[in-house]
């Protein structure tokens, strides 16, 4: 018998994606302009998965309270941009760093590449250093306090970022951060391309994960978000392990900052407030389900797939009453539906898996494929 | 031999704790020390800063003392407690006008406290009537009733359904991010006040300068921290609240009423967000964005007290505002979030449980 609970996540998913296609269709009724809406918005669900699938490392394996994605959002997104872009040439424009002409010397035709993998590197690296520093003060005390501080650092950053117009530029922003790989394509044709080398760097990061959350280390983790002291009783440095996925959280969100200011081509503060950069990722991975990477991806989906219904719906003819309010339902649609989640469906859409391991997989599939010989048959 | 290191061993970790109880020891009088010492520089070398930041330092008490009430009895952190004191605000002015956003212009119910006859009339140097003072208590009752309700709805579920103490600070922030697209889709993005006009500062002695209703807001900040401990120090129901706070079972083993309690916590952090809202926005513009921003002085706060004592959170608050407003003299005024996350940082390295915290 087919549970009505199971339905849920397939009916809703679908319907979601129904209506993202549909509405750009119908209103174009182009099929070339159709495709590419849609790639732009994969691209985007891509960039989002990135960050959901680190949060989930954080909150969802490792049990760390990061409520300032915002803080290493704008870390990677700054980062890659001042790695990336030539030095500034005008007064009015001023930031620091600039290695761009220094990362592109004229080898192997690297000036397409190797400053965009710098880039990322280096973002992911910031980021990093950013969450070792912050968890020294904070991942012994317990959870809601790092969360208060990390609300704390993204703020403190956005306000550096405003405020000291020498670093990146204030308010204004960087813009013109080259675009990787852009030399090789026609312009037209460029969404397609960043939109697989999103998808590449998406499925890396994913295997990744999984590959170790599947591994012993993995298995760590989820134990001491599960029983902190049962972990330390079975000899394991609570701290040291919980530092390490909340940095290598942090080094995934630094690398979807990066790919985000790629995908732009620039960055600015206003970016990185509190709802947008912080909670919007939070509702995609609860409501995808935190503890499986299949729902961060999958939340990633939904939550943008409803923006981006919201988006098509304002260019419809709407009464003037709706059409200056459609963003905020929107939003407190979202808001709506995390606190629902949480009450009704805490596990999301995709529940959390109860085994997490390469060698029992294994040794599953393989028990499946030959199933044991029933004693007792008679042999020919 | 094995005797001998035994002893060893026991004699060292003897000395470790005590070691440790100075060190705490030292960390609580030198922050006793530090705050001594930043009060009396701010009040000799700043004193009109020193005097704004004891008002913005009072209003914030107020929110502060909800939130670690909240937190002493309920064990989360509510994140949804700058954008409730959001609401707050915004209902007063609510009442006050009766208007709300239509397709781009405000439109009125036709109802509103202004309307009652003299209620706009200036009371003395104020700059509001008694319209407002209405306004203020009728927020206090409608947001108490709010909190409880929104208790039943969103924190009760999960109480009994024993979830993680992380999930209910989730829920807070789901609660809040909606909260803020709520006030976007009534009132809309733009600035309101509550009262529109300039009106003079009036001078007082050391050179300090005040208008009247700064005057006001901290006399009743003052008043209802006073009423707030009278409460929970001289009625039953604050020692009530004050037990469980301090160890839920044995509160319960002593036969108090859990669900009293928590009633009454929501309903007195309700309506002293609601009046900190207000008093908040008297001296600058509604905006649904404050809420969020405001958190941080609050936790700030709220941990420098000690999360769970209504007494620190006080103090804490002063520290903040006086802190984030005498900053001003010498960074820029964006900072002043800086201001209260530095404190947090400092009072998280130094003495995590705060000033007023117990050891355990």
């Amino acid at each position: 018998m087919i549970r009505a609970d199971r339905l849920i996540t397939p009916i809703a998913l679908f319907l979601v994606a129904f209506f993202v296609v549909a509405l750009p269709a119908e209103r174009s009724r182009d099929f070339d302009g159709t495709i590419t809406f849609l790639a732009g918005f994969a691209t985007t669900v891509g960039i989002y998965a990135i960050f959901t699938l680190a949060l989930n490392v954080q909150w969802g394996y490792t049990g760390v309270f990061n409520f300032g994605v915002a803080a290493f959002f704008l870390v990677g997104a700054y980062t890659s941009a001042i790695f990336t872009k030539p030095p500034s040439s005008s007064e009015f424009v001023q930031y620091v760093g600039g290695f761009g002409n220094f990362l592109s010397p004229p080898l192997l035709d690297s000036g397409e590449w190797l400053p965009f993998l710098v880039g990322i590197a280096a973002a992911g690296a910031m980021s990093g250093i950013l969450a070792f520093l912050l968890s020294l003060p904070t991942l012994r005390l317990r959870e809601d306090y790092l969360a208060i501080a990390t609300i704390g650092v993204a703020e403190l950053l956005r306000r550096v970022v405003i405020e000291e117009r020498g670093i990146v530029n204030g308010t204004n922003g960087l813009v013109g951060i080259p675009r990787p790989l852009s030399g090789y394509v026609d312009p037209r044709d460029y969404t397609f391309l960043f939109l697989g080398l999103v998808l590449v760097v998406l499925i890396l990061l994913f295997i990744a994960v999984e590959r170790g959350i599947r591994s012993p280390w993995g298995r760590v983790l989820r134990a001491l978000r599960e029983d902190e002291l049962a972990t330390a009783a079975s000899g394991k440095n609570v701290f040291a392990f919980k530092m390490q996925g909340f940095v290598v959280g942090a080094v995934i969100m630094g690398i979807g900052g990066a790919v985000f200011a790629y995908g732009r081509g620039s960055v600015g503060p206003e970016t990185f407030d509190h709802f947008f950069a912080t909670f919007l990722f939070w509702a995609m991975l609860i409501i995808g389900g935190s503890g499986n990477n299949r729902g961060a991806v999958a939340g990633a989906f939904f939550v943008w797939g409803i923006y981006t219904i919201a988006l098509q719906l304002n260019g419809y003819d709407l009464p003037a009453v709706l059409k200056t309010r459609i963003f905020f339902i929107r939003d407190f649609l979202i808001g709506a539906m995390l606190v629902l989640i949480l009450l009704l469906r805490p596990q999301g859409m995709f529940p959390e898996e109860r085994r997490v391991s390469i060698w029992l997989d294994r040794r599953m599939r393989q028990l499946r494929r030959a199933p044991p010989e029933t004693p007792g048959e008679p042999e020919p | 031999m094995a005797l001998f290191s035994t002893r060893l061993t026991n004699r060292l970790a003897e000395a470790r704790a005590q070691l440790q109880r100075v060190g705490d020891t030292a960390s609580g009088v030198g922050l006793w020390a530090l705050i001594g010492i930043l009060f009396s520089y701010a009040a000799l070398a700043e004193t009109q800063l020193f005097i704004i930041g004891l008002i913005v330092g009072g209003v914030l008490a107020l929110g502060a003392i909800g939130l670690t009430l909240i937190y002493g009895v309920l064990r989360f952190g509510n994140f949804a407690h700058g954008d409730t004191m959001m609401l707050g605000s915004y209902l007063a002015f609510f009442f006050l006008t009766g208007r709300v956003l239509a397709e781009r212009r405000d439109t009125s119910i036709g109802f509103s406290l202004n309307d009652l006859p003299g209620a706009t009339e200036r009371l003395g140097d104020l700059t509001f009537g008694y319209g407002f003072l209405l306004a203020i208590a009728l927020t206090a009752i409608v947001l108490a009733a709010f909190s409880v309700g929104l208790d039943r709805l969103v924190y009760r579920p999960l109480r009994r359904r024993r979830s993680a103490i992380v999930i209910f600070a989730m829920a807070s922030l789901g609660v809040a991010f909606s909260l803020r697209a709520l006030l976007l889709i009534i009132w809309g993005p733009g600035p309101r006040s509550y009262i529109k006009g300039i009106f003079l500062a009036q001078k007082y002695p050391f050179d300090i300068t005040l208008k009247t209703d700064q005057v006001f807001i901290f006399a009743v900040a003052l008043a209802l921290a006073v009423l707030v401990y009278l409460l929970l120090f001289r009625t039953k129901l604050g020692k009530a609240m004050r037990a469980y706070a301090d160890n839920a079972d044995l509160a319960l083993v002593s036969g108090i009423n859990t669900d009293r309690i928590i009633v009454w916590t929501w309903a007195i952090g309700g309506a002293l967000m609601a009046i900190a809202g207000i008093l908040l926005s008297l001296q600058a513009n509604l905006k649904p964005e404050l809420g969020f921003q405001l958190l941080l002085p609050l936790f700030a706060a709220a941990i420098l007290g000690g999360l769970g004592k209504p007494q620190g959170a006080f103090i804490g608050a002063l520290v903040v505002g006086v802190s984030q407003e005498v900053s001003v003299a010498y960074l820029s005024a964006g900072y002043k979030p800086g201001v209260a996350f530095a404190i947090l940082i400092l009072i998280l390295l130094l003495r995590p449980r705060g000033l007023f915290g117990s050891t355990t």
